[in-house]
């Protein structure tokens, strides 16, 4: 089996692993004026300049506005004005999220050269709230991947072992902060792309609840799916930096006006007494045995904490990877429809005619992975098969998310692997159909479901190969999920 | 059994998503939708008669916040100075393409 790793490899790995400062830490420090946020911001820059030409985990980096940030937050520490909730902490920011001037490829050629004259929502609140962001992170393109090697831009490496992916879409978001050249992220997930790369990189990943994080200058694959959400070392930091984004945004239409509650806080009460589900399903064969172990230990480590412990029947599960392909595909293939060369972006030189300029900009600019799925979801949507396939699927969808509501009446939250396998080789892509199928499954139901999880670090392989431990709750319950992460945290497994 | 998807679906499907597939990309491309028909015929197994399709989770939150609509007011956009810096082809005022009506 290709998730195997073999105890003894004949050369050293080559690991790039440094844990970041907590939160706390670090306001403590430029708080004090001990440390000023430009020296920090500039030693993650030279950081940078280090080791990313090995991991290539940046696209590019935001200097000029970083520093300045920076500098405000210094003045504001000379003046003794109090400080925003991040001030100074430093921020690497997915490629698919815009910040006016600077790039924005997405991960694609498509968009190469291209500088957005606005900011996201969540670049907006990062800054009000004092972070300093160093740049954007590589990532499959179009976010359409779980690897990062999808990337028109060259993969990244997982920090833990460079000959190893660091999962995807947000490759570079988990391995910024799995190799400490941010404190912490901001990633995307639609069917996984936050979760899965948390869990090959070790590091904490957080998927909101559809409508939780603004969406706003989030370049679009799937809007019924797409998420933003942080990355970052230990889960008090991830809950902080949840709470600094989230929030009703009304340039969102799919924002939710529920208020948003003190994660961090939330996430240190204890768990006794809650309920944890764990589902069969994603208990079955093609979970590597080493993984089944890491997390039945972290399962152990929860009822010592004083949860009680139950199954779940999920009978549904089996139907989200198609009900997944055909809605994801289909939304992309409506999102991606604005790259034609017309208003910005890559425009093919020399077209015969307009409809030339069109097809030969989207075959010149866009990869390969990319023109598959438009394929596919254009072909879902089209005339005589709108209702049979994409209807359907939605059909589908309402059920499986039913049964995840009827699930969180009977449990607080449900936890599972993240990832059926630890982070595989570069080039590998696994290749046990059995394990890539799991590897779906385990992330696409939260999605179309929209409920929200974390993933938090539980244990290792016998190689050192990080496992990530999915916890999993109800909408707009991410306090719970996060309370569930710390006690898994606690156990240092 | 399933009906195949055939080659003409398979150009008519890139035509309408502006892209041109070459041989090789098109006979990929047909064993790609092809296992779409097998995806669909999975979900057949299931009985969603009555069911209302999903298309917006929104509505099954706590707070219900699906069709809330702004007020219909004119609100600044983006300046146009700065849109047309990134266009491929302008003439500051409009976005230039080849042309698209034939004399």
């Amino acid at each position: 089996m290709s998730s195997e790793v073999k105890a003894a490899e004949d050369h050293p790995v080559e690991t790039y692993i440094e844990r970041p400062r907590t939160l706390a830490a670090l306001r403590e420090e430029i708080a004090s004026g001990r440390t000023k946020a430009t020296e920090l911001a500039a030693g993650y820059y030279d950081r940078i300049a280090k080791i990313n030409p090995r991991l290539n985990v940046y696209l590019s980096l935001t200097k000029e506005r970083a520093l300045a940030q920076a500098a405000r937050v210094d003045d504001a520490v000379a003046k003794g004005d109090p400080l925003a909730p991040l001030a100074g902490i430093p921020v690497g920011i997915k490629d698919v999220l815009v910040m006016t001037g600077a790039p924005a490829t997405a991960g694609s050629k498509i968009l190469e050269g291209y500088r957005p004259p606005y900011d996201a929502t969540v670049v907006t609140r990062l800054e009000a709230a004092g972070a300093v962001l160093l740049g954007k992170l590589n990532c499959d393109e179009f976010a359409m991947g779980s690897s990062t090697e999808n990337s028109a831009y060259g993969p990244v490496r997982n920090p833990v072992d460079t000959e190893r992916v660091p999962g995807g879409s947000s490759g570079g978001s988990a391995a910024a902060v799995a190799a400490n050249m941010a404190v912490t992220t901001l990633g995307s997930d639609t069917g996984g792309s936050i979760r899965q790369p948390a869990s090959f990189c070790g590091v904490v990943g957080v998927l909101p609840t559809y409508g939780r994080v603004s969406r706003y200058g989030l370049i679009a694959f799937a809007s019924s799916l797409d998420r933003v959400g942080p990355f970052a070392g230990n889960v008090r930091d991830a809950a902080t930096m949840l709470g600094a984004i989230a929030g009703y945004d009304p340039k969102d239409a799919t924002s939710s006006p529920a208020p948003v509650p003190d994660y961090a806080a939330e996430s240190d009460k204890p768990v006794e007494g809650l309920r944890i589900g764990v589902p069969a399903e994603y208990f079955a064969d093609g979970l590597d045995p080493e993984v089944r172990a890491a997390i039945e230990k972290g399962i152990a480590s929860l009822e010592k904490a004083g949860c009680t412990v139950k199954p779940v029947s999920l009978p549904h599960t089996k139907y989200a990877v198609p009900t997944y392909y055909l809605i994801a595909t289909a939304e992309a293939s409506a999102n991606l429809a604005r790259f034609d060369g017309v208003r910005y972006g890559y425009r093919s030189p020399n077209p015969a005619n307009l409809s030339d300029m069109y097809s030969h900009s989207r075959d010149e600019g866009f990869g390969a992975e990319v023109k598959r799925r438009i394929l596919l979801g254009t072909y879902a949507l089209s005339a005589g098969y709108y209702d049979a396939y994409y209807l359907k699927a939605q059909q589908v969808r309402r059920l499986l998310a039913e049964e995840y509501l009827r699930a969180f009446a009977e449990v607080d939250a449900i936890v599972t692997p993240t990832a059926p396998t630890p982070a595989f080789k570069i080039g590998e892509k696994t290749g046990d159909p059995l394990a890539m199928y799991l590897a779906d499954i385990y992330t696409v139901t939260a999605s179309l479901a929209g409920i929200c999880g974390v993933t938090v670090p539980c244990g290792k392989t016998q190689a050192g190969l990080p496992v990530g431990m999915q916890v999993l709750a109800a909408h707009l319950n991410e306090g719970t999920a996060f309370r569930v992460a710390r006690a898994v945290e606690a156990a240092e497994l | 059994m399933t009906a195949k998807v055939t080659v003409e679906e398979v150009e008519r499907v890139a035509e309408l998503a502006h892209l041109e597939l070459t041989q090789d990309e098109t006979g990929r491309m047909l064993t790609d939708l092809n296992a779409i028909l097998d995806y669909v015929a999975e979900l057949n197994e299931l009985d969603t008669h009555g069911v209302a399709p999903l298309a917006q989770v929104s509505e099954l939150g706590d707070a219900a916040s699906a069709g809330t609509v702004r007020e219909d007011r004119m609100l600044p956009s983006i300046d146009r100075a700065v849109v047309m810096d990134q266009a491929p082809e302008t003439d500051q005022v409009f976005f230039k393409v080849p042309k698209v009506i034939e004399r």
